[in-house]
């Protein structure tokens, strides 16, 4: 089973409530698909014995046999080939390893070469997998791709993913089987829910919220779900406590056990609406 | 009032600073930081670069008074009448986004163009479609722009540079430009910040947010802008704050400001409205004081 735990907005607890999740259910993986900033490893401290770079393929270009044609750069999309004065230039971070190129060269001017965008790291038995962007890296898609071939099948994975609604957590979100939505009783945070809610109802998954914080008495959270007949499986209220633990990368189930309770509940729930 | 349309202006006679607020890791207190220095700042344009999730609009208000089309893209679209089921263009999409029925899921497609290079009997073709919007709110705070883009649309660079450039000319004579920066690290960030005067990073006394802090901080430093740090709910934890402070201190960057807790502010934003004005004065003092040592040092980094 893949649950993906999203949020539109930053910081309304992700992160806590995935690697909670995780925490609480001893047969889980817990993946951490913001691989722009992970932060899971902060709450679950593991042993990453294991680091594997992701590679991404780029064009070489032969100058020998590069006849200066353009083909190439015409049919690049994202002009990370560019030719001028029969000179064709390669912007590497830019491309988007398609093979367009590749495809149109007659000369056979460009080969193969890799680049390296990012790395895996994961513990021994996998139970926890994080994907790291380089800086100033285009596209996350790459590493969010390689980081799914560290999924395991025998066991619920958990992915905590970006902030935002860019094209990693659209990617980050294929082939889940339940989406929960986390976020709080603010409007900020209820203006991207709603357009996280259109995105995870677009692709058709399942999904329900969970309200963090739940410190304001502010109801238009609450009431847009009512009106659009989402469930809200779990409110955690605002507590001084959980936030002093958070800020020292401790989790509210090491040390609070009606948290622990809750979020035992919250993983059956999910896996009952799963159909897991 | 009148006033006139971004594109209608011409002949700047001297180029507009850029701010730029980042944070690296959400719910630090950025997009409220910004708004609240919408209300201190007379002289200022607003731009909203968090394009996929933006905010500032929210508490920045204003009637819209221009909306266009902002970023573009190309999108593979399968001619019903005329593919042959070969499964070609499945094999060569490296975006997944060609589903068993053949039928293109633009929601994964980048508009590679690929698939019609290879298409036997050339059905597929690109379509461009727009990605995203700009809109441009007059509000009683200053112009403002900001920009969406489609979900899951890969949009870095384009509304970021875009709402950026828009507003980059200096309009009726307007001395400040403020960006809310996109989340995370990655190239919008890094596309936001080229060009800046100066970055602010806005963070909070947590683990977290620290290990952002170095991220988004070694993301901004390629083009050598003067970064500024700021501590949101800095009373939380005062080790951690301790941290940041020392951490600073190690790479030269300015602790410009820090700025308690308080749960009036979270009230306040519930009803729309920024932390200047809770009217608490330990919350405004301190926002005024950032404002008042940020343009200070940017007005002499001009002279």
């Amino acid at each position: 089973m893949k649950i993906a735990v999203l949020s539109g907005k930053g910081g309304t607890g992700k992160t806590i409530v995935s690697a909670s999740l995780s925490a609480v259910n001893q047969k889980s993986q817990y993946v951490d698909c913001n691989v722009e900033e992970p932060g899971g490893y902060v709450f679950l401290k593991p042993d990453l014995r294991h680091s594997v770079p992701v590679h991404v393929a780029v064009p070489d270009i032969d100058e020998e046999i590069c006849s200066g044609c353009g083909d190439c750069a015409g049919a690049c999309r994202f002009h990370a080939l560019t030719g001028a004065d029969k000179q064709i230039r390669l912007s590497p971070e830019i491309c988007r390893h398609c093979g367009a190129c590749y495809m149109v060269c007659k000369p056979g001017a460009l080969t193969v070469s890799e680049r390296t965008v990012g790395v895996i790291e994961t513990n021994d038995d996998r139970t926890f997998v994080q994907g790291r962007l380089n800086i100033g890296e285009f596209s996350a898609e790459p590493v969010i791709k390689k980081i799914r071939e560290y999924i395991r099948e025998d066991v619920a994975s958990i992915l905590d993913c970006s902030p935002g609604m860019s094209a990693g957590v659209i990617q980050s979100l294929r082939g889940c089987d339940y989406c929960l939505l986390v976020t709080e009783p603010t409007p900020f945070a209820l203006h991207d829910l709603k357009i996280a809610v259109s995105v995870v109802k677009r692709l058709g998954i399942r999904f329900g919220i969970v309200i963090n914080k739940a410190y304001a008495d502010y109801s238009p959270v609450r009431d847009f779900c009512e009106n659009e007949g989402i469930e809200i499986l779990l409110e955690i209220p605002f507590s001084e406590d959980i936030a002093a633990g958070y800020a020292d990368g401790i989790l509210p189930v090491a040390n609070n056990p009606e948290q622990t309770e809750c979020y035992i509940n919250l993983y059956r729930n999910i896996r009952e609406r799963a159909g897991k | 009032m009148l006033y006139k349309s971004l594109q209608e202006h011409k002949g700047a006679s001297r180029k507009v600073k850029r701010i730029v607020f980042i944070s690296g890791k959400g719910g630090t207190g950025k997009t409220t930081l910004v708004a609240s220095l919408s209300r201190i700042v007379s002289s200022k344009i607003l731009a909203d670069c968090d394009t996929g999730t933006p905010n500032l609009h929210i508490l920045a208000g204003g009637q819209v008074i221009e909306e266009r089309e902002s970023g573009e893209t190309n999108q593979a679209v399968i001619d019903r009448g005329k593919y042959l089921s070969c499964g070609l263009c499945r094999r060569i999409c490296r975006f997944g986004a060609v589903s068993e029925n053949y039928e293109v899921d633009l929601l994964y497609c980048a508009g590679c163009g690929a698939c019609t290079v290879m298409c036997p009997a050339g059905a597929v073709c690109l379509e461009k479609t727009k990605t995203g919007m700009t809109y441009i709110p007059d509000t009683d705070k200053g112009l403002f722009s900001h920009a969406i883009s489609g979900s899951g649309g890969d949009v870095a660079g384009k509304p970021v540079t875009g709402a950026g450039e828009k507003t980059g000319s200096r309009i009726g004579g307007e001395e400040w430009l403020l960006i809310d920066g996109p989340s995370g690290t990655g190239h919008s960030v890094i596309a936001s910040v080229n060009g800046a005067d100066a970055v602010v990073a806005v963070t909070e006394p947590t683990k977290s947010a620290l290990c952002a802090l170095e991220r988004v901080l070694a993301a901004a430093n390629r083009f050598h802008v003067p970064g500024y740090v700021c501590i949101n709910k800095y009373d939380l934890n005062p080790g951690i704050t301790a941290e940041i402070e020392d951490f600073c201190r190690q790479t030269g960057i300015t602790v410009i400001g820090k700025i308690p807790f308080d749960l009036e502010i979270v009230s306040a934003l519930c009803a729309y409205k920024t932390p200047f004005e809770t009217g608490l004065l330990n919350i405004t003092s301190e926002i005024e004081g950032i404002w008042e040592r940020l343009s200070y040092r940017l007005s002499e980094a001009g002279r």
